[in-house]
This record gives C-alpha cells, structure tokens and sequence, in this order.
C-alpha cells in the first residue's frame, strides 16, 4: 500500500500539485487520470522519489519514503518496478541484457540463473525470440512489453506505469492493460498507472483518482466514475463524440 | 552572471562527490569501464595518429625553413620537432581534439539517456546514475588518453622525420641525432601529467554537461556544444597553470 498525504509541489513557485491526500491499495490497479497538464506525472514521479516534494508525506507501507536517508530509500527502489512513457529501455543493450540489468546490479545469481529469471519475464509478456535485438530493432509495444519485463524482473511489490498505452493501437494498448492487470494481481502488488485513456478506464480501473490543475477532484472505481457529478471529470469522461453518445442513450 | 558561474561550478562538484560514491557492482562497473575504454580510447587512436602525423610533418618542415641558418646545425631541427610535440603538442592538441570527439559523445550519450527517462529507469531501481554513467567514463580516460598522448609523440616525430627527409630539408641520420640529443625524460613525465589532467577536464565537464540537461533533443545539442567549448576553454587554461607549475 502506498500512502500520499497533503502533498505539494511546485516548480518555479508555481504550484502543480496542491494538497494532495489519496492511499493507492495492494493487489489493486490504481489509476491517476486527468487532461495533460494536470499533474499526473509529477505526482507519480513525487511518489517514485524522482521529484523533491515541497512539503507532504508519501508513505510506502509503513515507512515514510520521503524522510528516509538515501541507502534507505534505495532499498525500497530495489521493490519498484517502472514503466515510462517512451519504455525508457537501455538503447545500448539488447532486450535481454535490458531484462538482466536489475538482477545484474542487485542480485548474486549466476548466469544460468538470470537467464532463466530473464527467460521467464520475457515469456510472461509474451515476447518470443528477441533477446538479442535491441530496443531500435522492435516495435512500440514490445518494448512497453520488454519494459514490462524488467520491471518484473526482481519481482517487485510496486508497479508505477506512465502513460503505459501512450502511442500504440487500441488493441496492443488493451494487451498492455490486461498484462498490467493481470501480473497486479499475480504478485499482489501495488501498482500506480497514470492515464488519460478511457478504455483502460473503464477496463483495468479498479480504483482511479482524478486530477484537475494540481487538484484531486474526485476519488472512485470504474464502476461509479459514469454516475459522478464531478463537472470537470464529466467534461474529462464524456469529451469524445462516442462518449457523449453514449451518455445520451444512457439517461 | 557570477552567482549563475557559481552555481554551476557547485553543481559541478555536488555531481562529482555523487560520481565517487561507492559503486554498487564493482563487477558490472569493471565491464562497462573496459566498454569505455574501447569506445572512447580505442576508437580514437585513428584519428590521433592521422592528426599527429601531419603536426610532426608541418613542425619539421616550419622548424627547417624559419632556422635556415649556416651556423645552426640540422640536427637541430629534429631536437624542435622533439620538444615541440612533446611539451605541447601532443599533449594539449590531443585533448583538444579529444574535448571534441569524445567530449561530445559523452555529452549528447547521457543526455539522451535524461531526455528519454533512461536516468530515471536507473533512479527508479535503486541504481546511482551518475556513479554507473560517469566512473567508468572518468577511469577509461584516465587510463587510456595517456596511451594515445604516447601514441601522438611517437607518430608525430615519425610524420617529422618522414616530412623531412622526403623534402629533402634534413637527412635521417641528423633527423635521428637531433631526436635524440639533449633529451630530457622528464618532459615525458610532463606531457603525462597534462594529460591525466585534460582526461579528467573532459570526462567530468563534458558528462556534466549530458547529465543536468531539461528538455529535448535541441537542448542534447546545445549541451554537446557546450561541453566542447568549456572542455576546451579549462584544457587551455589548466595548460598554463600546469605549465608554470611543473617547469618552473
């Protein structure tokens, strides 16, 4: 479980996230959803400890992330997991060498043993034959998959994805989501996922958080997100010309 | 202005005490140092020689046309093409040359590392960036910019003795003699030294420049840029204290 409390960040004194208070559950797709520009990645990135906040408190179960020394907080990095926007892999190693790179830095393994540890996530994501391609060499959704991978790699208890079906097709993005769902619940861990997609809205969002302007404005699942009266999330939910049919047919 | 130098320069050293912090996996920074060596050094010995051999050639030649004189003996040509190359040229040329091949790779490598988040991956998992990213890069040219300074020595006063003897300024055997007249090990030790301290200059400043970059691919360029020109500017200006500090 991860915990935020009254947390703030601004950049240049302007502010981009304003008191935000929200608790991300364990074994649960926890979504951040909001128009660009909303604060979604600063939040996440607040939360991984790749921004300094301002003031607030970010608590990882029961230890407060942002106090802790920097050997402390590097042990809890070893429990993260990320997925970044553009995949983030390593250009100048291949996809399994992408795959092995955690368990080379943090683990004693020996090769037989990473291989097959890397063999295994890369199966898990359903990529076949590519270990000795690199990331230029495959396309946009099989590197979100390879990311994946890694960040599975050392089977953390935290999973934070950005954007994770930004620029690919509606049914590689639903593959993506499904895998981000399925492998929450397989390890029980707390994963973040940060969005602006209404099909994995409505598909993985167990529990979702919207941000408006640095804001939490409405906290649910996505089952009750149709029924807010949230007027800023109704604009956000129902902006494109099928949703706002939809809503027509519904009422 | 000043305080903006300062920062920068605070910067600077704030990054390098992350640098020399304890490396994780000696073993994996063991591998990705040979990776660098191999990268930055290796893969530069072409360039150096091609540039040493024609400096040692233009050297003799210039050294022969502005010391014709009856009463200077030939050989004399060889001892100026010696000292020259060995107390500057070789030592400072090559870092300047090396501030913009290798200066530049580093620079535009880390920083599209930070434009497209691969920092961040490192961050995320747990991994010092600037440790992983900039140490070996420091280590392999501390190791391997002397090797091609001796390298640049030796083929400059080959391009000497080739460019001299062919153009018929100086014979081989008074080529040979002045190269070997008077010589003063030390000055070997000298050029060394400056280069130790160049291969720091342009690992450090030129990763710097990579690593604090915000933005995309046009500020990629500029940091390249940058890293160049400041690598330069301290190679030059480290050149003069180093030489009033060593040969005085």
């Amino acid at each position: 479980m991860i915990r935020v409390e009254n947390l703030n960040k601004a950049f240049n004194g302007k502010p981009v996230l304003s008191d935000i208070s929200v608790t991300f559950e364990a074994g649960m797709t926890n979504l951040i959803i909001g128009r660009s520009g909303s604060g979604k990645t600063v939040l996440l990135k607040s939360i991984v400890g790749l921004h300094e906040i301002d003031n607030g408190e970010i608590w990882y179960d029961e230890k407060l992330f942002n106090r802790l020394e920097f050997n402390e907080k590097k042990e809890i990095r070893k429990k993260i997991g990320m997925l970044f926007q553009g995949s983030a892999l390593f250009d100048s190693r291949t996809v399994e060498e992408n795959v092995r790179f955690p368990l080379d830095m943090f683990t004693d393994q020996s090769l037989e043993e990473k291989t097959e540890r890397v063999n295994f996530c890369l199966d898990r994501v359903n990529i076949k034959n590519a270990n000795k391609l690199f990331p230029s060499e495959i396309s946009g959704g099989m590197k979100k998959r390879v990311a994946i991978a890694r960040a599975i790699a050392l089977n953390p208890l935290y999973l934070f994805c950005d954007e994770p079906n930004s620029g690919l097709d509606p049914l590689t993005a639903i593959l993506i989501d499904e895998l981000i769902k399925e492998i929450t619940e397989e390890y029980s861990m707390t994963t973040i996922v940060n969005t602006h997609d209404m099909n994995s809205v409505m598909k993985i969002g167990e529990k979702i958080v919207f941000l408006s302007d640095g804001v939490k404005c409405w906290e649910g699942s996505n089952k009750e997100i149709l029924d807010s009266d949230c007027s800023a999330l109704n604009d956000f939910v129902f902006a494109n010309a099928l949703a706002k049919q939809l809503r027509k047919s519904l009422k | 202005m000043i305080i903006r130098f300062l920062e920068q320069v605070g910067a600077y050293f704030i990054l390098l005490r992350k640098v020399f912090s304890r490396p994780e996996k000696p073993y994996v920074y063991y591998k990705q140092t040979m990776h660098e060596m191999v990268f930055l050094g290796l893969n530069s010995v072409g360039i150096i020689s091609i540039i040493s051999f024609f400096m040692g050639a233009v050297i003799t030649l210039q050294t022969a046309y502005n010391t014709e004189n009856p009463i200077y003996p030939t050989y004399l040509i060889g001892l100026g093409c010696r000292d020259s190359i060995l107390l500057e040229f070789s030592s400072t040329i090559t870092g300047l040359i090396l501030a913009g091949k290798v200066g530049s790779s580093i620079a535009s490598e880390i920083g599209t590392m930070r434009v497209t988040e691969q920092i961040d991956a490192l961050e995320t998992m747990g991994v010092n960036s600037a440790s992983y990213l900039i140490l070996p890069k420091i280590i392999a040219t501390l190791l391997f910019n002397p090797v091609l300074t001796l390298i640049s020595i030796s083929v400059g006063i080959v391009g000497g003795w080739i460019a001299g003897t062919s153009a018929g300024v100086i014979t081989s055997q008074d080529y040979i003699y002045g190269i070997q007249y008077a010589f003063i090990p030390y000055y070997v030790t000298y050029a060394i030294i400056k280069t130790l301290f160049f291969a720091f200059i342009i690992a450090t400043v030129s990763a710097y420049h990579g690593y604090r970059i915000q933005g995309g691919s046009l500020e990629v360029g500029q940091a390249s840029t940058k890293a160049v020109v400041h690598s330069s500017i301290l190679i030059l200006l480290f050149n003069v204290i180093l030489t009033q500090l060593l040969l005085s």
